[in-house]
């Protein structure tokens, strides 16, 4: 200070203060950018754990095929199998999906089957409730490489489709998502049309495998995993198993289905799941089971080759992929 | 000293701040906390990283330009350095858990995938960016010819834009809103030089 004569020492900001204020400045600022840091992160990082809200399913039967499907794989948890969910109408993210679809209204709901059939009429959810359910633990395999093992609780589809006598024009099925941008605020971003739509070979849809989904683990579904009534096909990419049915159309020809019409090159209408057959962008000779850390092999028709391959023969999968 | 000459406190705050989120990714881990797939996370989150130390290097010099936060420039090397870093770690992501070590099968994925293609090239760029990055580097380049091979970012940042926005399957939202940032930072780039052409310190040219 004494190098300083000029300025009068009541005008020194005496160095204590200066130091604090400072400190104070500093602090301030490494804490704000550390919450900004790690604010940002958080926003994008997976959401908490989900629960299970499901009611409880009462009329689950023939538990026994449960081992028969799934060899002796073990299970997904219910938290991982409800907490990363594929529904574009709710949000891609899908770490997201659940708490998204969280007020999502499956109750009053309808099935309207018409099309290609004798007798065409609209299910209500107390009615396709009332099909005697069964337990199928299936592999499910998604076409971004990821795979999952899952106790479904519903019924065969054929039930359903028997109940309205398909004619014998009807060589197809066609499915349809319920679509409500007022619920589904976020499908404008989904870059695909909607309402989802989806479709089988009839002989497909009638395949004692093909089931309608109304649970999961003994419980009803919840609404991210396409409560509540989702179709399950379980040696196809998991796209096929269309959420939230809430249309059954027999047809007499291929109908068109979402992910085809948006990338014709990328996915087929039939969607096997085939390890020999690659997806343009990645492989899919292997999976990452959810819940290991290394990959393993895919199965030919994800492991239901004995069961369905002859639903196949003849054909060329690399060109009817 | 005020904030903007308090070099050390600046230093600090980009080594902390960049390190963070690696390290929350790694207590997530830790804490089993990183979602149902959390290599997929892991891979996605370390992309989206590298990407964003990009696109704050790019940002430096408008900011300093327009705001004259001239303080950046020391720190600009430091950000590229992270933008390393997470490329680095996203690489091995890749060889660990996609190629399962196999690294035969990588070949095949380049040539296979243009996305992998683009993302292995973008990578390649960065390493003798990497490199030069010291003080002694500068030196031994000289100033001109330094600055000239770091304008390569451009390229490096063009190219994981491009590399983000193939890889997703329709929600483009994402490497959209990357896109329209780099899109904007680099016609700023070509509007200054339409302007005039200036004479400055080696490492301020940008």
């Amino acid at each position: 200070m004494s190098g300083s004569p000029k300025i009068p020492s009541s005008e020194i900001t005496p160095e204590e203060a200066f130091l604090n204020r400072r400190f104070f400045m500093k602090s301030a600022i490494s804490a704000g950018s550390t919450l900004a840091t790690a604010g940002l992160y958080r926003t994008f990082a997976p959401r908490p754990e989900v629960k299970n809200n499901g009611a409880a399913i009462t009329t689950v039967a023939e538990p026994a095929l449960r081992t028969a499907l799934a060899a002796d794989e073990k299970l997904n948890s219910f938290t991982e199998i409800a907490g990363y969910n594929n529904y574009y109408e709710f949000s891609t993210d899908k770490s997201e999906v659940a708490a998204k679809a969280k007020d999502f209204i499956t109750d009053p709901w309808s099935v309207q089957v018409g099309g290609l059939v004798q007798k065409p009429r609209t299910f209500d959810l107390a009615e396709l409730l009332k099909f005697e359910s069964v337990e199928r633990t299936y592999r499910f395999r998604c076409v971004e490489g990821w795979s999952m093992v899952i106790p479904w609780v519903g019924f065969p589809l054929s039930k359903l489709l028997s109940m309205v006598e398909p004619t014998s024009a009807a060589t197809h099925v066609a499915f349809e998502t319920y679509y409500d941008i007022k619920q589904m605020p976020d499908s404008g971003s989904a870059g695909i049309d909607l309402p989802y739509v989806e479709g089988l070979r009839l002989d497909e849809a009638m395949h004692p495998l093909t089931l309608l989904a109304t649970g999961l683990y003994g419980k009803t579904l919840p609404n991210q995993n396409g409560a509540p009534i989702r179709l399950v096909v379980p040696w196809k990419y998991g796209f096929k198993s269309i959420k939230s049915v809430v249309k059954i159309t027999l047809m007499d020809r291929e109908p068109p289905t979402t992910w085809s019409l948006a990338n014709p090159g990328e996915y087929g209408f039939y969607s096997n799941v085939n390890p020999t057959v690659d997806h343009p962008r990645w492989s899919q000779a292997r999976e990452r089971r959810i819940g290991e850390v290394g990959s393993r092999e895919t199965l030919m028709f994800n492991g239901y080759a004995e069961q369905v391959a002859h639903l196949y023969a003849g054909m060329d999968l690399k060109e009817d992929f | 000293m005020t904030f903007s000459s308090d070099t050390r406190f600046h230093r600090q705050l980009v080594v902390f701040n960049g390190l963070l989120p690696a390290l929350l990714i790694l207590l997530d881990a830790w804490r089993g906390k990183l979602g149902a797939n959390p290599v997929e996370f892991i891979t996605r989150a370390t992309g989206v990283l590298t990407l964003v130390f990009l696109v704050i290097t790019l940002m430096v010099t408008p900011l300093r330009k327009i705001y004259g936060w001239n303080w950046l420039l020391k720190q600009r090397r430091l950000l590229g350095l992270y933008a390393f870093f997470y490329g680095v770690a996203h690489l091995l992501t890749y060889l660990a858990y996609d190629r399962d070590w196999q690294l035969q099968t990588v070949i095949g994925d380049v040539y296979k995938r243009p996305f992998i293609a683009i993302g292995m090239f973008s990578f390649a760029l960065m390493i003798p960016l990497a490199v030069t990055s010291t003080n002694a580097m500068i030196k031994r380049l000289g100033g001109q010819r330094w600055a000239q091979l770091h304008r390569l970012t451009y390229y490096i940042t063009i190219g994981g834009v491009l590399h983000y926005y193939i890889i997703v399957k329709s929600d483009i939202t994402y490497p959209l809103i990357f896109a329209i940032i780099v899109a904007v930072l680099l016609a700023y780039r070509v509007m200054m030089s339409l302007k005039k052409p200036e004479v400055l310190h080696p490492e301020l040219r940008e």
